[in-house]
């Protein structure tokens, strides 16, 4: 299997598809023009709950260029439920969760009334031509006063609890009882942590076309997940599967937030059924906030069992989990992916997780980089700092003390899974290194002596997080709804060349090149001679799609898989055209030959041989392509260590990054610039939460902060010199030793720089800064000398207008 | 974009201009680099009847020496009062606040006059065009008047400009020779100032002989902070002084009084040591 004299494997390649996305010459699903083609706007509630008692459509269809207006009373009867695909408990409330709102909306943004109209404008225009009554009901917002059941979201559930989800250790027979540990602790430690609710701010906004064409349906959208929406579609539907193709296009971003089957998509796809014409639905930003499924928004209470000498014992996580008002497709399981992780990379002999999903009036929750992973990993590594504080010993080195060691891998945690490989001793010496830790703290020290008006502070994230999504007996275990296999297909060409088709989706992460790399190092073909084929259900029939870092660890695995089809049908055939013993030929560099003579066939030579099959071995069918499916026996444990130094002025309460330092161990590296730009993004969205990005409310439930002048994603201007490095421990769950880079960043960073930042105030007397750190919440924790969550003063700009409306 | 619809004018005359502004009505709205209005077109937060577009309206460009001033034209980009040589010698404060605007990408559309019409309090002209006395020249139905900045900024995104009459240019009074600093907090690059201090001071042999200071974003438009200047004239330009000046950047007890009173602290030092 040795192929080109420098292997691609490892190889920093620019990707294939940059140039196309970044200019924009490539087809995104905005850009599909077919004739006929209407345009559908959304009308949103600007309420967060309410009874609707009257929508008159009659002004709007009367409007110019309006082919119809249609309200949730017009799809009643055919657009169903949307999906959610994991119930997490037998007992699980699910309330009815309708594409458009019939007679009472839940949240603000909701989707109330339809305008089919001859162009975008056309449509936006008679929106406002829609008159909606509410009748007002009480908005429940708040996680713990939902939980008294005061005022329901679904009256007709009789409460705003959705499930509670439990692993106890000691029932699991994982581990001991939490609550012993906790009794027989020297210190115990109780902390509650809020995860504010985020927005994936995916850069194209979400997108959809339908055509209807001869009674086949065909659904271009801005989705992580083709196959699975196809799926979903068709159930909810009934339009049968075979006669649903969906396709994905180039798609600009999606951090989990496309991770979702849209009402949109299914309205889109309702209004095409009914009108037999093709429709397209394009949101605008403020439309993407107010009612793409948001992300976090958790309340947890964390405490944790210690010995005197540092030694953890127990863990016990109570969580609340905002549902919002709705379960999308995996909304209830999000906090469910966290439950595994909350212990980390630290040996705990007891552990219990309990958490108590709830409904609110907000935008339903679901996926979002990392997903359940970044709030167990920022409460654990939050916890290991309180505890090294508590005891006055080095947090480093209580971490260390606590760590699984090299030489016990593979190791089975408290919460039941299996780490197969990983050397957090390595990890974190080369992060020390480089981020010179000792003179960092020497400097911390001179300048608290001096009460420098810049008090420097440095936070670490010692992380671990379970990706490779995922063995589909594991996902069975915890009633998700489908597997977590992957597929993939390479098309041998009768010129050599080749197609490779993926079950995966990128939408931005470099699929094509990486796969492109895979398959030259195996076949021994030039990289520019593979083309990747992917999100069009009708190329590719079957795959589980993109997320939770899962495309190359079970994806490329697949393709792996594929080729070694390939080449053992290419050994055959080559044997039989060198009339030789297959077991006498070699294959190298793309060339097989007959070991010890000069004889040799090159692939293509065979290739050829197999598509025209004039002289096939007896039974071998004509044509040189293969297709494999890898379901994984484990998940991956991708781990590393962050160190973060924050500047905190004490007079403003502006936290500056001065050094960030990520080592991480993503197993064996296909293309290290893909990597480093996967942790680069990632580090700046996991740094957003602690610093900058936060989904706010009203109170009574309007979202204020719905555009980007309210919403901060930080730039590069806002962002450090990012040093990066890796070491590099193979995953053992699969060929490529791959264990998935895409989240890393994310999970890793946010509690480095939080850790951070309190270490820089915690002498002030400040004990605990709400995220986002603001320089407001700053600057009053270290006045008041307390915990602080003060809201925010408005910031100008189009905030201080008004940003709230939906239509726009 | 889908903003609602409008009939799009492009004058190529001032006086084309301020006719079809009068012709068009109170619903019709002026249109420079569109930075400001864009956005709230874009979110139909208004809807106006026409948009009289005065990009071709090239007299209305650049910076012109006129003696003891500048005439900064109302449809200046920002990206050319950051790179002109008479902003810098005579006006670096406006240099010094032009730089810290928004993206390179906002500075090339944007307009200098542009920002000052639309009056967000949290937009970083407004408190440097008060403290330096600038005068705004107005052109009407009626002919042209000038209103200084301090009348000229009347409330949240409201100018002392009528509908019917455009901003042509900003006379700003020379400062040559004097040092600057604009000293901002934003969160992120592209987030507007929570807080931001523009100051301009004059030192001679060691010694504040002159002192300008506007404040960005403490309130519904610029603050002169009358109070800091009059306690910098005549002191001599120590820490000391500054920071006894300072202070009087505001009395209340919020953040954003506290704001006021470190970053024009640091504004000062800042531009004192030139």
């Amino acid at each position: 299997m040795t192929a080109t004299a420098e292997p691609e494997v490892g190889k920093a390649r620019l990707r294939k598809e940059d140039a196309r996305l970044i200019t924009g010459q490539t087809r995104w699903t905005d850009n599909i023009q077919l004739t006929g083609m209407l345009h559908m706007a959304v009308l949103r509630s600007p309420v967060a709950h309410a009874r609707i008692t009257n929508i008159d459509v009659s002004r709007a269809t009367a409007m110019p260029g309006v082919a119809l207006v249609l309200t949730g009373e017009d799809f009643a009867a055919e657009q169903g439920s949307l999906p959610c695909a994991w119930p997490i408990t037998e007992d699980m409330k699910s309330p009815p969760a309708p594409a458009m709102a019939v007679d009472r909306v839940n949240f603000a943004g909701e989707a109330v009334a339809l305008v089919i109209a001859d162009s975008a404008y056309h449509a936006a225009d008679a929106l406002e031509a829609i008159d909606v009554d509410y009748e007002d009901l009480p908005v429940v917002l708040d996680l713990e006063e939902a939980l008294r059941d005061n005022d329901l979201v679904h009256p007709d559930l009789g409460t705003n609890k959705c499930a509670t989800w439990i692993f106890d250790s000691a029932e699991a027979g994982a581990g001991t009882n939490v609550e012993d540990e906790i009794a027989a602790a020297d210190v115990v430690i109780e902390r509650t942590f809020r995860q504010q609710r985020l927005i994936p701010a995916f850069m194209e906004p979400r997108s959809v076309v339908v055509d209807s064409t001869a009674g086949m349906f065909t659904v271009w959208s801005a989705t992580q997940i083709p196959h699975i929406l196809r799926w979903m579609l068709s159930a909810v539907t009934g339009i049968p599967e075979h006669r649903l193709r969906v396709i994905a296009p180039d798609v600009g971003g999606g951090f989990g937030g496309k991770l979702q089957v849209t009402p949109e998509e299914l309205l889109c796809l309702l209004v095409a059924r009914r009108m037999g014409r093709p429709v397209k639905w394009t949101e605008t930003r403020t439309e993407s906030m107010l009612s793409a499924h948001h992300g976090r928004d958790q309340l947890q209470k964390i405490t944790l069992a210690a010995r005197r000498d540092g030694t953890v014992t127990g863990l016990k996580v109570e969580l609340l989990a905002d549902m919002g008002a709705y379960l999308r497709l995996v909304t209830p399981g999000v906090p469910i992916l966290g439950a595994f992780m909350f212990n980390a990379i630290y040996k705990f002999a007891a552990y219990r997780f309990e958490c108590t999903n709830v409904f609110t009036n907000k935008v339903p929750t679901d996926a979002y980089r990392g997903a359940g992973r970044p709030e167990a990993t920022f409460a654990i590594e939050r916890m290991m700092d309180e505890l090294a504080v508590e005891l006055g010993i080095e947090p480093m080195k209580i971490r260390e003390m606590n760590w699984i060691k090299h030489e016990e891998f593979p190791f089975t945690t408290v919460a039941g899974l299996t780490y197969d490989s990983g050397n957090y001793e390595a990890a974190t010496a080369r992060a020390m290194e480089l981020f010179g830790y000792d003179e960092l703290r020497e400097e911390q020290a001179r300048r608290r002596a001096s009460g420098d008006v810049k008090q420097l502070g440095i936070g670490i994230s010692t992380y671990t997080e379970m990706c490779g999504l995922a063995p589909s007996r594991v996902l069975g275990a915890l009633r998700y709804g489908a597997g977590g296999w992957e597929t993939a297909s390479i098309r041998m060409l009768p010129t050599g060349k080749v197609e490779v088709i993926t079950g995966t989706s990128p939408h931005g992460q470099g699929h094509e090149t990486v796969w492109s790399q895979i398959v030259a190092d195996r076949l021994g073909v030039p990289f520019e001679d593979v083309e990747v084929l992917h999100g069009d259900t009708a190329t590719s029939h079957k795959g589980m799609d993109s997320y939770g870092s899962r495309s190359l660890a079970v994806g490329g695995t697949a393709l792996v898989y594929a080729a070694d089809k390939v080449l053992a049908k290419a050994r055959t055939l080559a044997a039989h055209m060198m009339e030789c013993d297959e077991a006498d030929v070699e294959f190298a560099s793309g060339s097989f030959s007959v070991r010890g003579t000069s004889t040799a066939r090159t692939l293509g030579d065979v290739v050829l041989a197999a598509h025209v099959a004039h002289d096939l071995p007896e039974g071998m069918e004509p044509g040189m392509d293969a297709d494999a499916t890898f379901d994984p026996d484990n998940f991956s444990y991708p781990h590393g260590t962050h160190l973060c130094a924050t500047e905190v002025d004490t007079e403003t309460g502006m936290v500056k990054i001065v050094r960030y330092v990520a080592v991480d161990d993503v197993g064996t590296v296909v293309n290290p610039l893909i990597v480093d730009g996967q942790v680069h993004g990632g580090l700046a969205q996991g740094i957003a939460q602690a610093l900058y990005e936060e989904a706010t409310h009203d109170e009574m439930g309007t979202l204020t902060s719905a555009t980007f002048a309210d919403y901060l994603v930080p730039c590069a201007a806002d962002l450090p010199a990012f040093l990066t490095d890796r070491t590099a421990t193979p995953a053992t769950s699969n060929p490529l030793g791959a264990k998935g880079v895409g989240e890393a960043g994310t999970i890793a960073s946010t509690p480095a720089v939080v850790n951070s930042v309190l270490d820089a105030v915690r002498h002030l007397g400040v004990r605990d800064i709400e995220m986002p750190m603001s320089p407001e919440r700053v600057w009053t924790a270290l006045r008041g000398r307390e915990d602080s969550g003060a809201g925010e003063v408005a910031a100008g700009g189009l905030g201080s207008i008004d940003a709230q409306g939906g239509q726009s | 974009m889908i903003p609602a619809e409008f009939k799009y004018l492009f004058p190529s005359t001032v006086d084309e201009a301020v006719r079809m502004l009068a012709e068009e009505g109170e619903d019709a709205k002026v249109i420079a680099g569109g930075q400001s209005l864009v956005p709230v077109l874009r979110m139909r937060l208004a809807a106006p009847t026409a948009l009289i577009d005065i990009g071709g309206l090239t007299e209305l460009t650049g910076v012109r020496d006129d003696g003891d001033s500048l005439l900064i034209g109302a449809m200046t980009t920002h990206y050319e009062v950051q790179r002109d040589h008479l902003v810098q010698d005579h006006a670096l404060l406006l240099k010094l606040v032009t730089d810290t605007i928004a993206d390179p990408q906002i500075r090339h559309r944007g307009t200098f006059g542009g920002s000052l019409c639309h009056a967000d309090p949290a937009g970083d002209l407004l408190a440097p065009v008060l403290a330096l006395d600038a005068v705004m020249i107005i052109a009407g139905p009626s002919g042209r008047r000038e209103v200084p900045a301090s009348e000229f900024f009347v409330d949240y995104f409201t100018t002392a400009l009528g509908p019917d009459e455009i901003l042509l240019d900003v006379r700003v009074p020379k400062y040559t020779g004097w040092s600057a600093h604009y000293e901002k907090l934003n969160r992120v690059a592209q987030a507007w100032s929570i807080v931001a201090v523009a100051a301009a001071v004059q030192v001679r042999d060691g010694t504040v002989s002159a002192a300008r200071v506007g404040l960005t974003n403490v309130g519904s438009g610029p603050v002169r902070a009358v109070d800091v200047e009059a306690a910098l004239v005549g002191q001599p330009a120590s820490a000391e002084v500054i920071s006894e000046a300072a202070l009087r950047a505001s009395s209340g007890d919020g953040y954003k009084d506290n704001l006021a009173r470190v970053l024009t602290g640091r504004a000062l030092t800042a531009a004192v040591a030139g």
